[in-house]
């Protein structure tokens, strides 16, 4: 037992490491991380939390019901309001902002321009060829692109 | 020997205050969405691809992603004729404005859209030094931007080169797969504006998605299947010059 004074001081020495290294471990790594695996939990809440630019076609059908009832009919129907009019989600809180109408002389032949690289099943026109220069929706109704004048 | 147990137990109890405090759980935070009810993925059908470049304009807009970096692109690719091994691929500013046209006739032209394949064993989570990058319980690949040293690590081991390095803020960035927007019952903005759906979100744990019947009646490919990284970007019709 005569020699036991060191082997206590040693062992206190080892302790008060340890608890150094606890402290500053507690101190520096966040709270959240290893929550859910070897990664800040916190971190998937902020991701989750980033602002939503495109509104989504949902929140643009509940009020502009004519158009969703006009577009429904046509063979645009599967095509979603921000594919063609750019993200609006600041229109639906503020009415203010009023988005600008597309550019039917770009906007169209983006899709419907005849490229032998898209697939052939896909509606495609030479578009000079096609109208002689007139802009699309001389003919088209956008929202549902059969002749204007046809019922459909 | 007493006085060393006492330091002993003193030492034990702290450790056990300290280990509580670091493992300290924090609720989930979106009440309505359950992490684990969902293992989320993306259908790509390339033979609905028409290379509007829709997709890259709607991901740019939503996620902020700056001039000259892609989270997602479209590449334009050309066979000629049995020249698999050595197909002509371009994508001007990644397909984000369309594509040149094409004349008919000369070999094989079509379009791939490309993204984060949200790997289940992502190479690029693997080779973070900090913990930066994970997959999240609903099987997204994220990134911390927080916790990112950018020691562009994670970039290098993409196989897909999905990865870039912010210009101004100088970490990682990745597609999310609109993580802001799934956990909101919303799609991702490049299918939202996807006017073909050559894209679709997929959710593989929900038995109702329409992925598994689809799944099951049709030839689909993951990118570089022999990588193993268990992509859960499923292509239909790939080609197989598709590198």
């Amino acid at each position: 037992m005569k020699d036991a004074g060191h082997l206590l001081r040693i062992a206190a020495l080892f302790g008060a490491g340890v608890l150094a290294f606890l402290g500053l471990r507690a101190y520096f790594v966040p709270h959240s991380f290893g929550q859910y695996g070897h990664y800040r939990g916190d971190a998937i809440a902020e991701i989750a939390a980033l602002p939503i630019v495109h509104a989504g076609h949902q929140t643009c059908e509940t009020c502009h019901t004519d158009i969703f009832e006009e577009k429904t009919k046509g063979k645009h129907a599967g095509v979603a309001c921000e594919a063609c009019h750019g993200p609006q989600a600041k229109h639906t809180t503020d009415l203010s902002i009023v988005p600008a109408k597309p550019d039917a002389a770009v906007l169209c032949a983006q899709c419907h321009g005849a490229s032998g690289a898209k697939p052939k099943w896909f509606p495609q026109v030479d578009t000079k060829e096609h109208s002689g220069g007139l802009i699309c929706t001389t003919c088209h109704r956008p929202h549902s692109p059969s002749l204007r004048g046809e019922s459909k | 020997m007493s006085v060393t147990r006492r330091q002993f137990l003193t030492l034990t109890g702290a450790a056990a205050v300290a280990w509580e405090y670091l493992m300290a759980d924090t609720p989930e935070q979106s009440p309505n969405y359950k992490m684990t009810d969902h293992w989320w993925g993306m259908l790509i059908d390339v033979t609905k691809c028409i290379g509007c470049g829709n997709c890259v304009r709607a991901c740019a807009q939503e996620n902020d992603v700056p001039e000259g970096f892609f989270r997602t692109w479209v590449e334009h690719y050309h066979v000629d004729d049995w020249h698999l091994e050595n197909p002509v691929v371009e994508s001007p500013d990644g397909g984000m404005h369309g594509f040149p046209v094409v004349a008919q006739g000369t070999g094989k032209d079509f379009f791939i859209p490309k993204m984060c394949n949200h790997c289940a064993d992502s190479p690029c989570t693997q080779v973070c030094p900090v913990g930066a990058t994970f997959t999240s319980p609903d099987g997204v690949v994220l990134v911390d931007e927080k916790y990112c040293l950018g020691c562009r690590y994670c970039i290098q081991a993409c196989p897909y080169g999905c990865r870039f390095l912010h210009p101004t803020k100088h970490v990682a960035q990745k597609c999310t797969l609109c993580y802001h927007r799934i956990t909101k019952g919303l799609t991702t903005a490049c299918c939202e504006a996807c006017p073909t759906g050559a894209r679709q979100l997929v959710d593989l744990k929900n038995p109702k998605d329409p992925i598994h019947e689809f799944l099951r009646t049709h030839s689909v490919q993951v990118l570089k299947p022999h990588l193993a990284t268990g992509a859960k970007a499923f292509y239909n019709g790939l080609d197989g010059s598709v590198r």
